[in-house]
């Protein structure tokens, strides 16, 4: 699934959105509250925007998380 | 040679465990030779790890844990708590102590002023950035991360004195980049009352060989400018000053408050007009405009 | 923030120092009662937190209780410098031998809190202190060590007063740098302080200001007084557009967006942080422009944050453009504000490259900043371009 805001862009291999242990683990480490807990994962979309570009949530999933750039057409890579 | 801290300086980060703390704990670490941060205090917290700094309960037991006394502290504890960590960090044998905490009731940071000056400790701030000795230590946020600092602070024989956490980094940017670096840039903080002011930095600046110049951020409200000013007149300092000061149109808008808590113009004697002719008088340049520093540092120059 | 001279009076009172038997009243009728209670000549006192009130006819005297009511009718209308009055004070007319002057600050340099006294009171003590300066006393006393009498005794007895004056001033100069201290205020004075005929002493008047920061330590105070808590009790009432851009800081506690306050230009200013604040307004009208607003943005502020400024801001009107512009910043995100700022524009329908004059913040993820300004077309400079520079050029823009 994938959802943009104006400026990010958060895209959630499919293969994992039903996953709700990693969903409580991604809405654990975002620090701004992009991703909820909801049976499954879920994107709080009033949130994407405020997205710190910190990577936790690509390190929490292993790369089924994709962060988009949506100003530069870049992905962002994971720091840690 | 630097003012205040150098490579050897110990310090802890009281309430290192809080979101700032824990950036500028990282910073520090990072910056220049790597500051020695020793221990971080959070009640509650211990045995916890930040960034590889051991926190504990007590200041005691982190000077404890060093085995020998400990020259500074870092307090980013909230204003409520903020003197408590203060008179703890003093009382257990602290001598330099950075307060970043903003909005303290005055009374309390007379009490911690009082308190130090009593047990021979020095206070810079409250609500300030730190302290900066380029390529070598900072003890706070001031810069940033230490890659932006590097982009803004450059080696050199200028020292920095400024009210305003954001401008000690504009200026010290302005200078390093017209080749004049910065020996030491302390942000001595934007409240009324505050552990160390201009004038009382400057014997420390004279004493320090490698600082041929100073640079100072003003803006109007409190009469520590006229302190200068009478310091500069009645010591015969060889150190050139040149002053910046934000804020003139306050002149014509009295009792509204801008800028920092000590910035609000109550009479005459405050004015920034009148603030820059006695500052002018005492022999100090005073700049238009940022970008104009360097060459008249450069002037005053020896 | 400032008291009302009725409340400060309450503040003195409760700190043991003798006040008058006054009462407060917000309606006409009500100063009937009072004058009748009080029997004899009063003083009828607007209560508003300018100064300025007996030139502009808000303090009047009254012999009977009829024109007591008459007087209060007329004040409560009155406006004075912008302010209506909370109420009036309705005062006994006191007979006084001699007016006294004691206060407490702030000393900045000396950091601690200074007593004021003087024997010649009911001026302009600065003007005292000019003119008459072995009349004014000065007495530091410390935060740490308990204070003690000897202190206003000092501070008294250095003016020259002595005798049976001396001891009665005494305790009540102490009470007033107790109550200066215990309540975190900035200033603490009462002018004048009267010596009855009898010889006895009754503050006349009283002006207190608490500190801001501190006000949360005193909602018990404040309570019992009526102070709300949306009150500011700054010099003037904040506008409509300010206590929006109040709104807006408070919305989140992510950085800050601060100190809006309005003007009346046409070029928007988002700001910071403090002293660089203020240097860009000095900037801006130093290059002919006229700010809408000064504002303080700081710490590291949400993309909501910085988009709710800069929308209030650009939705004001007579506003053609804004300036977003900043020192050099370490722990603001150049990226986020890029971003708040230009989502404001694209919500209100406006062109950010348009209405954008200039984005001047260098300094933490700039890089990342400048990508998503260059992608909308906004005009930025970097550090190379000196504040006074950015200013200009956003006024040169319009």
């Amino acid at each position: 699934m994938r959802s943009d805001a104006t400026f990010i862009g958060i895209e959630v291999a499919d293969a994992v959105a039903g996953d709700e242990q990693l969903a409580a683990k991604l809405e654990e480490v975002c620090p701004v509250d992009i991703f909820a807990s909801e049976g499954g994962i879920s994107i709080v979309e009033s949130n994407i925007d405020e997205c710190i570009l910190c990577g936790m949530c690509i390190t929490a999933s292993d790369g089924a998380v994709t962060v988009h750039k949506l100003y530069s057409g870049e992905t962002l890579q994971a720091t840690s | 040679m630097s003012i205040l801290i150098d490579a050897e300086t110990t310090f802890i980060v009281q309430g290192i465990t809080g979101r700032e703390a824990v950036n500028l704990t990282r910073e520090c670490l990072d910056y220049g030779a790597g500051a020695k941060v020793v221990g971080g205090v959070t009640p509650g917290r211990l045995g916890r790890e930040v960034h590889g700094v051991p926190v504990f309960d007590t200041v005691l037991q982190a000077v404890e844990h060093h085995g020998g006394p400990i020259y500074g502290s870092v307090v980013t504890v909230p204003p409520a708590f903020t003197k408590d960590a203060v008179f703890e960090a003093i009382e257990n044998g602290i001598k330099l102590i950075v307060i970043v905490t903003e909005r303290i009731p005055r009374r309390d940071v007379a009490q911690m002023v009082e308190l130090a000056t009593l047990r021979g400790a020095r206070i810079i701030g409250p609500n300030c950035l730190g302290i900066i000795v380029p390529d070598v230590i900072k003890m706070g946020g001031i810069g940033g991360p230490a890659k932006d600092a590097a982009k803004s602070y450059s080696k050199g024989s200028i020292g920095v004195i400024s009210r305003s956490g954001g401008m000690t980094t504009e200026m010290s940017s302005t200078l390093s980049a017209a080749g004049l670096g910065i020996s030491t840039a302390v942000s001595i903080g934007g409240d009324a009352i505050i552990g160390s002011t201009y004038a009382e930095l400057m014997p420390l600046f004279e004493a320090d060989e490698e600082t041929k110049g100073i640079v100072i951020y003003t803006e109007p409200g409190g009469r520590m400018e006229a302190e200068l000013a009478r310091w500069k007149t009645e010591n015969d300092s060889r150190l050139p000053i040149v002053a910046f000061m934000a804020g003139k149109f306050m002149d014509e808008m009295p009792g509204m408050s801008f800028g920092h808590a000590g910035t609000i113009v109550e009479g005459k004697e405050d004015t920034a007009t009148e603030k820059i002719a006695r500052l002018e008088a005492a022999g100090i340049t005073v700049a238009e405009e940022i970008s104009q520093i360097p060459e008249l540092m450069k002037e005053r120059l020896v | 923030m400032r008291f009302f001279e009725f409340e400060a009076r309450e503040i003195v009172k409760r700190a043991g120092i003798p006040v008058t038997d006054f009462g407060f009243v917000t309606e006409a009728e009500e100063a009937r009662a009072i004058a009748e209670r009080i029997g004899g000549p009063t003083v009828i006192k607007s209560q508003v937190l300018t100064g300025g009130r007996m030139k502009a006819g808000g303090v009047k005297f009254a012999d009977t209780p009829d024109e007591a009511v008459a007087h209060a009718a007329d004040i409560l209308a009155l406006e004075i410098n912008g302010h209506m009055p909370r109420g009036v004070l309705v005062d006994p007319k006191a007979e006084v031998a001699q007016e006294f002057y004691a206060g407490v600050v702030w000393d900045g340099i000396r950091k601690q809190p200074v007593m004021i006294f003087s024997p010649v009171g009911g001026i302009d003590i600065e003007q005292v202190a000019e003119e008459q300066p072995d009349k004014v006393g000065r007495q530091h006393f410390s935060n740490i060590l308990p204070l003690s009498e000897f202190q206003a005794k000092q501070v008294v007895a250095a003016t020259g007063v002595t005798g049976s004056d001396l001891n009665k001033l005494v305790p009540i100069i102490t009470r007033l740098a107790r109550l200066f201290v215990e309540n975190d205020m900035t200033l603490a004075e009462i002018n004048p302080l009267g010596k009855l005929e009898d010889g006895s002493f009754v503050a006349l008047d009283a002006h207190m200001d608490m500190e801001n920061e501190a006000r949360g330590r005193h909602r018990q105070l404040l309570a019992d007084l009526g102070v709300g808590d949306d009150e500011t009790r700054q010099a003037r009432e904040p506008t409509e557009f300010e206590l929006a851009g109040e709104a807006v800081d408070n919305a989140s506690h992510r950085g800050v967006a601060g100190n809006v306050t309005e003007f009346d230009g046409n070029l928007g200013l988002v700001i910071g942080a403090g002293g660089g604040s203020l240097t860009l307004f000095d900037a801006v009208r130093k290059y002919g422009g006229r700010p809408a607003n000064y504002s303080e943005i700081g710490g590291n502020p949400s993309v909501e944050k910085a988009k709710g400024l800069a929308k209030l801001v650009l939705s004001k009107p007579g506003v053609d453009k804004i300036a977003v512009m900043m020192s050099i910043v370490s722990n603001t995100r150049v990226d986020i504000v890029a971003r708040g700022v230009i989502a404001a524009c694209l919500e209100l329908g406006m062109d950010p490259a348009e209405k954008i004059s200039i984005f001047r913040i260098p300094g933490a993820w700039e890089e990342e900043g400048f990508k998503i300004l260059e992608k909308y077309g906004v005009r930025y400079a970097d550090r190379t371009t000196s504040l006074h520079e950015a200013a200009k050029l956003a006024v040169e823009a319009l």
